[in-house]
């Protein structure tokens, strides 16, 4: 069967926009699925964010807003997925859009017909904290703003139909079903919560202050139910006191929840405990848990600012019972502490850290697509490749194959559209449409002509000023050549309006004053390209959301305030000029820094698809730490892995390989770089140019200074007794092993956690018990971190008789030249153990100096840690803020073997979406610099936080600063600070803005 | 001396009003206590209109048309049914549902007139004067009363009673008849939810309260004065206002 140039994504959380983002751009038809009513799943939810504490609508929302606009994606909500054909390379997916009994194409998300709706829902968006029409949007920033009528409540009155002005509610609206032709399948539909009301836990639905964590989330979001203030459900009063419960439904053996542990639980409790402090500086968070998991990237540093900073307090105990306090609805807490006591504590409220559950519909999902759950109804994957299911052609990312956090899944979801490259990297570009715009009407230096266009918006901006007054107000404004009112003037036939008016009145400038351009700027720039204008000469008066929206009891002032926007606008409109965007032209080629396993499976993938790629690795053969780890804790063998790995490589002709080599030199910018490499014994050089790198240099292992290591020969690294059971029998004669966890990590010199000790340490007792039953194992920890579905070996080693023991961070184990361990436990009991091998869980940690190297010539940031950087910790895992330059494996944080195939996936994938193009077009609202001006004092350079500026030697005026407008974004930190008021930024200009500052007065 | 109560009678013109006339004809004598007022059909009377006398202090409202199948309209009459119906049991929160009363008279029943009359008459008398009634009356009484007229003439229970007949009866918009059960549940809900929303309105017009003051006045439970309080503050009728120590004080919005 031929290939087919087309992609459908199932689900549109942040992991499935991510996905789709890449593939569109990367010149791929994407069918984006949601069963829901919008899309953004989850995180839209959310409050914060951590470890950065940033707003997650901020962050999210102009992801979902590309997503929902993307010209190569074909988003359809409130979809079921009916049936499934074919194999990879070509399926036929059969979906029914289901009926949303509003019409799509009229409806302008206004909202009136939810306020006049006289039936009232639970709103589930919110938890079921409020309460929501049967005609209704999830939330008011969602994509696509479009409401929906909720069958299932509607009671068919028939009101809204009367009060939609766009005649958009269509009652007798039908399902339609559908057939879509796509090459590959992603499947990302997220998680559902674990509910505790079902298992009577802890007397969730019960009691009124008892609730689960993503209520709380609503509970603290600003657009929530209670506008961010923290309060509780039974009163309405602050709680000072509140509990956070951790793993419920994880961990949990009982059959009542999941045996497997959620892995995202530790860090967003901590996160919300933070922020409610922070939202009510009165509220004192308690967080009870039995080990706190924070193995990902800065996570412990979070943890101790929660406690240092926040004053979180920590109690390590699982609650034995809830009871409400009838008079005051306060809760009785009752738990054991670390020595014993049995403690009875009353708190104000309590908040459920509930686990993550496979998505109601995984097994549905499973059985249409044809591919296969494991033991706990997530998709399955395939070991080493975590987004491949267990049919080809059909991939996963995000929650659905394991419960994960923001960036693993975007990440992963990245790594997914890398997968789809691969496999049908020959039909791209083919289904993707491009729009023949006619040529641009030449304006530059011609008498402004302007046109306005005034919104009412239905009654949103109508029913609250008078548009008709502020209509005849605009016209009256000097360059003003027409003022035109329209009922929605985003509505498709609108548009037609405003084209035919730049030709009847010869507009060479257009504002429409509406609602806000964070939104609706870019419709209407299209517009007036069709039209034969550049698209930046337009300009917005945002009078709908910052005027009538907010102004609802004041006609006249609101009236006032619209004329003022409108006349601002105009006073703009007549400084603005039409902007040229530069084209750059692309190398189609990768440069991939370090041959570890995270940088093969990127140089593979990139060769797979005909991208011509080098490859450049210190040492002097690939395989990178990786050639030090026989197996998986989930049973991959790596030897083979990597040797399979290293074999493809050499054969394909695509990849140069570097061995012995260090970048010499990289310069030039996405695109367009140009780089020089010394390698081999003689210490060549060669030079090649590339459009995109990707940093995957690894990290090391921690050599210890402590435990006497290097002064017995008997004390050894973990990955040494990994050798020696793999290599040879000498575990069969002995009696006593004790491993020490956390060496060289979560201390002052490494405060993180270096994620993978916990695994390989239990990985090596079950084998070791395997090969000498009788032996006896010891591990010393500070918490256990086998996160995810990992907790089962954790169970498995402890049932296989392996010993764990708690010891605390400040008494650290102590050792004699015997080989006799000393421990101090948390009941603070002395435990003495002897062992014939001391194995110290060494830490991974980062060289600075040899990574500042990379640093500098690639002008990215590594962290206090010594790790690359990446451009955001939660939406751009992969990216770094110099663009086309990516991040892959452990040099970006301690990860998993898995985890470092994924995000090398995820690079390139990345990386594709520059490399797919013949050209990519900057962004034309760029800074430039007036050179006459400039002194050439250098400071903008510090102030770009794109590394778009440098200074060069002009002829006649020496050293200058100038600014490459491909890096360049616009944002005008140089401008600001400039202290020649030498530069300026187009469709920002100083001029401009001073003009829409008398245009105030 | 005995109580007279004072009562008023909401009177179609083409039945009960000619019923009425009737009985003056047939000279058939009744007792003096209910003043009448004409409308043209029951339909028309809105149940603001019993829930003000009662705020007034009127001891009963008696309101008549025509038998079903008679209205001079067609279909007036059973609208009245539906009115008449939600004012009864907003009225039931209050304790004051038995002192309005529905019935059909016609033209020629003018002997029934008196009957019916009379009896409500002796029915007040037993009741006793409206607890409204008076120069001091209970003050919380009237601004439940109050709360009561405001959410009967609110929006959405108007959109709920004047949908009742065409969705039960006949079809809504999908061509469906919705259960009349379900309806009945959802016009519950609706009545106790908006007599509730109405009073928290009123009982900030003064000062400002908190979710718990709000609650202990109302004897609501707390939980559903917030619920309340959050919905009312996206209808713009309730704002944040400080926060008192550990407790959110709100207020009324213009
Ligand atoms: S006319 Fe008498 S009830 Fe309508």
């Amino acid at each position: 069967m031929e290939k087919v140039g087309a992609v459908m994504v199932v689900g549109a959380g942040i992991g499935g926009s991510q996905t789709s983002l890449d593939l569109a751009d990367s010149g791929y038809k994407v069918y984006l699925i949601e069963s829901s009513t919008s899309i953004g799943g989850v995180m839209a939810q959310l409050d914060k964010t951590f470890p950065t504490n940033d707003c997650a609508m901020c962050i999210v929302s102009p992801k979902l807003v590309e997503t929902g606009r993307h010209q190569n994606i074909d988003l359809s909500i409130n979809c079921v997925i009916e049936d499934v054909s074919g194999e990879a390379g070509n399926f036929i997916v059969k979906v029914r859009k289901k009926s949303l009994f509003i019409n799509p194409d009229k409806c302008t998300g206004c909202g009136v017909c939810g306020r006049e709706c006289p039936i009232e829902a639970i709103d589930i968006f919110n938890e079921k904290l409020a309460k929501y029409g049967a005609t209704s949007v999830k939330y008011p920033q969602a994509v696509p703003l479009l409401y929906a009528i909720n069958r299932e409540v509607c009671i068919g009155c028939g009101i809204c139909y009367g009060v939609c002005k766009a005649k958009a509610v269509e009652y007798d609206r039908e399902d339609e079903v559908v057939d879509i032709n796509v090459g590959a399948v992603v499947l990302s539909p997220g998680f559902d919560e674990f509910i505790p009301e079902e298992a009577n836990l802890y007397g969730y639905g019960k009691y009124k202050n008892v609730v689960t964590s993503i209520e709380f989330e609503r509970i603290l979001s600003a657009s929530g139910p209670y506008s961010g203030r923290v309060l509780r459900p039974s009163d309405g009063d602050i709680p000072e006191k509140v509990a956070f419960l951790q793993c419920i439904g994880s961990r949990d053996y009982s059959g009542v929840g999941k045996p497997y542990c959620s892995s995202v639980c530790c860090m967003y409790t901590a996160k919300e405990a933070v922020i409610a402090h922070e939202h009510m500086h009165q509220i004192k968070p308690t967080i009870f848990s039995m080990d706190v998991r924070a193995y990902g990237k800065d996570f412990d540093k979070y943890i101790i600012r929660a406690q240092k900073q926040y004053g979180v307090q920590y109690i390590r105990s699982r609650v034995s019972s809830i009871k409400e306090v009838p008079e005051t609805k306060d809760l009785r807490l009752k738990y054991e502490t670390q020595d014993g006591k049995i403690i009875e504590e009353d708190f104000h409220m309590v908040v459920l850290a509930v686990g993550l559950n496979p998505p109601d519909d995984a097994k549905y999902l499973a059985e249409k697509f044809g591919v296969e759950l494991n033991q706990y109804d997530f998709a399955k994957t395939d070991l080493l490749n975590p987004v491949q299911t267990t049919k080809p052609g059909i991939f996963a990312c995000g929650a659905f194959s394991s419960p994960k956090d923001i960036p693993d899944t975007v990440t992963q979801a990245s790594a997914a559209a890398g997968c789809v490259n691969q496999l049908l990297y020959e039909k791209k570009g083919t289904l993707i449409t491009e729009k023949s715009l006619p040529p641009e009407i030449f304006v530059r230096g011609q008498p402004p002509r302007i046109g306005v266009f005034i919104c009412h918006c239905g009654i949103n901006i109508g029913g609250f000023l008078d548009v008709p007054e502020v209509t005849r107000y605009a016209k009256t404004l000097p360059n003003v050549v027409m003022s035109d009112r329209n009922l929605y003037t985003c509505s498709a036939d609108t548009q037609t309006i405003i084209k035919e008016k730049v030709q009847e009145y010869n507009l060479n400038r257009v504002i429409v004053a509406s609602c806000t351009p964070r939104t609706h700027e870019p419709l209407f720039q299209e517009t007036i390209r069709e039209a034969g204008l550049n698209r930046y000469l337009f300009q917005m008066a945002n009078i709908r959301d910052q005027c009538s929206w907010v102004h609802m009891n004041d006609w006249e002032a609101a009236t006032n305030k619209a004329k003022d926007l409108v006349r601002m606008a105009v006073n703009k409109a007549r400084q603005i000029e039409p902007i040229e965007r530069i084209k750059l032209s692309v190398t189609p080629k990768a440069l991939v820094v370090g041959g570890g396993i995270s940088g093969m499976v990127a140089a593979l993938n990139f060769a797979s698809q005909e991208y011509e790629t080098y490859l450049v690795e210190k040492e002097k053969e690939l395989g990178g730490f990786a050639k030090h780890i026989y197996h998986t804790l989930e049973g991959a063998d790596i030897q083979v892995y990597v040797k399979e790995l290293i074999d493809k490589i050499k054969a394909n002709k695509n990849i140069h390989v570097f061995t012995e080599a260090q970048m010499e030199n990289i310069d030039g910018y996405i695109g367009n770089f140009k780089s020089s490499v010394i390698h081999g014994e003689k210490k060549e050089r060669t030079e090649f140019s590339h459009g995109v790198v990707v940093v995957a240099t690894g990290a090391k292992e921690y050599q210890p200074k402590e435990f006497l290591f290097g002064q017995n020969e008997n004390v050894i690294l973990q990955s040494e007794f990994e050798r020696l059971l793999n290599e040879t029998d000498q575990i069969k004669n002995k009696k006593s092993i004790v491993m020490i966890q956390c060496v060289g990590s979560r201390n002052d010199e490494h405060p993180y956690c270096s994620k993978m000790c916990c695994a390989e340490a239990i990985k090596n007792a079950l084998l070791a018990k395997e090969l000498n039953p009788d032996l006896e194992v010891t591990i010393l920890f500070r918490d256990i971190r086998t996160y995810g579905f990992k907790e089962q070996y954790y169970r498995k080693a402890r049932e296989a008789g392996v010993i764990f023991i708690q010891y605390d961070e400040n008494n650290p184990p102590k050792i004699n030249s015997d080989l006799k361990v000393e421990v101090l436990t948390p009941r603070n009991d002395k435990i003495y153990i002897s062992t014939d091998w001391l194995v110290l869980s060494a830490g991974i940690y980062s060289d600075r100096e040899e990574n500042e190297e990379l640093a500098k010539m690639l002008k990215i940031p590594l962290n206090d840690d010594s790790f690359f950087l990446e451009a955001h910790v939660k939406l751009r895992p992969v990216d770094f803020a110099t663009e086309g330059v990516f991040i892959a494996g452990i040099a970006h944080c301690p990860k998993t073997i898995e985890d470092s195939i994924s995000q090398a996936n995820a690079a390139v994938s990345r990386a594709c979406t520059i490399l797919s193009k013949d050209e990519i077009e900057a962004e034309g609202k760029t800074a430039r610099i007036d050179i006459t001006r400039c002194i050439g004092c250098g400071m903008c350079i510090e102030n770009c936080a794109y590394n778009a500026i440098e200074l060069v030697d002009d002829r006649r005026f020496g050293t200058v600063a100038s600014i490459n407008q491909v890096l360049c974004k616009g944002c005008g930190a140089c401008s600001g600070n400039c202290r020649c008021s030498a530069i300026d930024i187009l469709g920002f200009t100083g001029e401009q803005i001073f003009e829409m500052i008398t245009g105030r007065i | 001396m005995s109580f007279e109560p004072k009562l008023l009678g909401f009177l179609c013109n083409w039945c009960s009003y000619a019923g009425a006339d009737l009985a003056g004809v047939s000279r058939i004598q009744y007792p003096p206590n209910m003043r009448v007022i004409r409308v043209m059909c029951s339909g028309r009377i809105d149940p603001k209109f019993i829930v003000q006398a009662l705020e007034l202090g009127i001891d009963g409202v008696y309101v008549m048309g025509c038998h079903i199948g008679d209205c001079h309209y067609l279909e007036g009459n059973y609208e009245a049914v539906k009115k008449y119906e939600m004012t009864r049991e907003f009225l039931k929160l209050v304790g004051l549902d038995n002192r309005i009363r529905l019935d059909w008279v016609s033209a020629s029943e003018g002997v029934r007139f008196g009957e019916v009359v009379s009896k409500f008459v002796n029915d007040i008398k037993e009741l006793g004067p409206s607890p409204l009634s008076g120069d001091s009356p209970d003050k919380d009484l009237i601004n439940k009363v109050r709360a009561i007229r405001l959410a009967a003439g609110s929006n959405r229970m108007r959109a709920l009673v004047g949908r009742e007949r065409k969705i039960t009866e006949e079809d809504n918009v999908y061509g469906e008849k919705y259960p009349l059960e379900k309806y009945k549940e959802i016009m519950s809900q609706a009545i106790i939810e908006e007599y509730e929303r109405h009073r928290i309105l009123i009982a900030l017009e003064d000062e400002s309260k908190s979710v718990k003051s709000l609650a202990s006045e109302l004897s609501v439970d707390p939980s559903i004065i917030l619920e309340h309080i959050l919905t009312l503050k996206g209808r713009a009728q309730v704002d944040f206002q400080e926060i008192i120590k550990n407790t959110p004080i709100y207020m009324r919005r213009e």
